[in-house]
């Protein structure tokens, strides 16, 4: 091909390159998930590790769960109640507090801050492990690294995430009560029983559906990034596990909202 | 009793991503002996090591343990061999999460029924025999460098493996500590019938255990054979590196740089005077 045609080509065989390179993570992060997800029924050996992991993913992220859920609810409750009051509807306050939280804010909210707190964690613990031969060492042990390490937390991740979501429901939609009834004066029994009759059965499913695929995404795409840390181009050691951890915590966010997005438009 | 077996590598080339490190490899390395492949750094001894045990695909050739072509077997066989492979770590390796006793009981754990006082046990003498009793309920890092080697070592040794590699076991270790090592290493080849295959740039280790010597360098493998033989060789890069000699340079190593940094520092002798001590 002549050198010019070759340099009007470049734009597009660099858009293709992408492209297949993007198609082929997908296909490797497919496998990945499965793999794991296969993984976690290897026998009852992997039962004290999920639970660890439980401890780990799920118990320890309650406290940071409880200011994020309290707070958002605080500030829904505060803004739809002014935004509310100017139409004379602030009855509908428990309605659009539980709503957008059951439905939206809950499960987004909750996988990112589980993807800073416990998703940036497995990264760097993975990664180290593989810069340090520990996952050789497994490999050659012939402990599937797989099986010992992503799989429990893959288990951990989709009995935590949905629970955590449940429970920051409870507590934003208290924290909802908590501006808009006790602060600024709105009725009490109409906010509990527009918050009890404004929720379907399927937003309550809805939001469940969506932790449940936010738990799978994060896990899958934190654990990835570790494990194949040493095949990061210019980066190595340490550096690249930081690196590695930097690009785990940011293609997680982009993913929950991308894939929020989506399961929106599907589910109602 | 079974003899260990031996390594046979054929026309290997090994490396990453297709680019090769080392290669057209044609080595033995024979069973119930030990092995010392030596190298300057970066040379590819620890590639070699990854390769043999199935850690990456050779570019090229074939690896044979016991006559067995090791990345054609697939499923139970592979198991198999795995099994019957120890590996020292050039920094041990172990798992940062577990404790050293943890560490050594999870092979047994994984792969064996034994009951948790069989385990005990086999642990107690792994330990006893690298000398590291009473740091079962230690964590690696609270072990220093040598410590953190040998615990790799009684790791590697936990499944009584009839291959045993060791990647680098001296480097960093003090001289009576990598004596030491040594002396366990042919003590253990006293005790067990296994191959060892130890990677090295330790000249005066490798004259303590080496059998057989196999010298790497310049992508490619410049001499097998034994001690005697090696220092009977009249190779130059050979010579240069059985006698320490640094490289030969046509510029001068030492000449004045180009611009003194001394002028530039920020000028502290009134602050701090430095005496000059006789
Ligand atoms: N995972 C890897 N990917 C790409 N190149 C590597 C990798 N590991 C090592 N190398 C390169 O291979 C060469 C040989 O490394 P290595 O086998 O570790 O040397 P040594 O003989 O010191 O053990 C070095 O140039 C190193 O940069
Ligand atoms: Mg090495």
């Amino acid at each position: 091909m002549p050198q010019a045609e070759r340099g009007s080509l470049a734009p597009f065989a660099a858009l293709g390159s992408a492209f297949t390179g993007f198609i082929g993570e997908l296909g490797a992060l497919t496998i990945f998930f499965l793999d794991s997800l296969r993984l976690v029924f290897a026998g009852w050996g992997q039962f004290p590790k999920v639970v660890r992991q439980i401890y780990f993913i799920g118990v320890q992220s309650i406290s940071v769960i409880a200011l994020i859920g309290g707070f958002a609810g605080m500030v829904m409750g505060m803004q739809l109640y002014f935004a509310l009051a100017i139409f004379g509807a602030d009855g509908f306050l428990g309605a659009g507090v539980g709503l957008s939280m059951v439905r939206e804010l809950a499960p987004v909210l909750t996988a990112i801050m589980l993807t800073g707190r416990a998703g940036s964690a497995m990264t760097a613990e993975i990664g180290v492990m593989r810069i340090s031969e520990q996952i050789d060492a497994l490999n050659i042990m012939d402990i599937n690294p797989v099986r010992y390490l992503v799989a429990p937390k893959m288990a951990a991740s989709i009995i935590s995430f949905p629970i955590l979501t449940a429970f920051f429901n409870l507590i934003a939609i208290s924290g909802g009560w908590l501006t808009g009834v006790k602060l600024l004066g709105a009725n009490e029994g109409v906010y509990w029983s527009r918050v009890q009759d404004s929720l379907n059965w399927s937003d309550i499913e809805g939001g469940f559906i969506k932790s449940l695929v936010f738990a799978c995404l994060v896990c899958t795409i934190c654990c990835f990034e570790g494990y194949f840390t040493h095949t990061r181009k210019g980066h190595v050691g340490p550096e690249g596990v930081s690196q590695s951890t930097t690009t785990a915590v940011v293609k997680s966010c982009v993913i929950i909202l991308a894939s929020d997005y989506v399961l929106t438009s599907l589910l109602w | 009793m079974a003899k260990a077996p031996g390594i046979r590598l054929e026309n290997l080339s090994v490396g990453y991503g297709g680019i090769p490190v080392a290669s057209g490899l044609d080595l033995t390395m024979p069973g119930g002996k030990v092995t010392v492949v030596v190298g300057g750094s970066g040379c590819g001894k620890s590639t070699l090591i990854k390769h043999i045990l199935r850690l990456h695909e050779p570019i090229e050739g074939a690896i044979y343990i016991g006559g067995h072509n090791v990345h054609s077997l697939s499923g139970k066989a592979a198991r198999c061999m795995k099994q019957q492979m120890g590996v020292l770590f050039q920094d041990g390796a172990l798992l940062g999460s577990l404790t050293i006793f943890d560490n050594l009981a999870l092979p047994l754990r994984e792969h064996t029924r034994l009951k948790e006082n069989n385990i005990r046990e086999i642990i107690d003498h792994k330990l006893k025999l690298v000398g590291l009793s009473g740091s079962e309920e230690k964590y690696p890092t609270e072990l220093s460098g040598g410590m953190r080697k040998r615990a790799g070592l009684a790791r590697a040794l936990v499944m009584d493996p009839q291959v045993l590699f060791c990647d680098e076991p001296t480097s960093g270790l003090d001289p009576i500590l990598s004596a030491e090592l040594d002396h366990l290493l042919l003590d253990m080849m006293a005790h067990f019938d296994m191959t060892m295959v130890v990677v090295s740039h330790d000249l005066a280790s490798m004259r303590a255990i080496a059998d057989h010597v196999v010298v790497l360098g310049d992508g490619r493998s410049l001499f097998q054979g034994t001690v005697e033989e090696l220092d009977a060789s009249e190779d130059e890069y050979l010579r240069r590196f059985l006698d320490r000699l640094p490289e030969e340079r046509d510029t001068p190593r030492l000449t004045m740089p180009p611009i003194g940094v001394d002028m530039f520092k920020d000028d502290c002798s009134k602050l701090l005077d430095l005496q000059h001590d006789d």
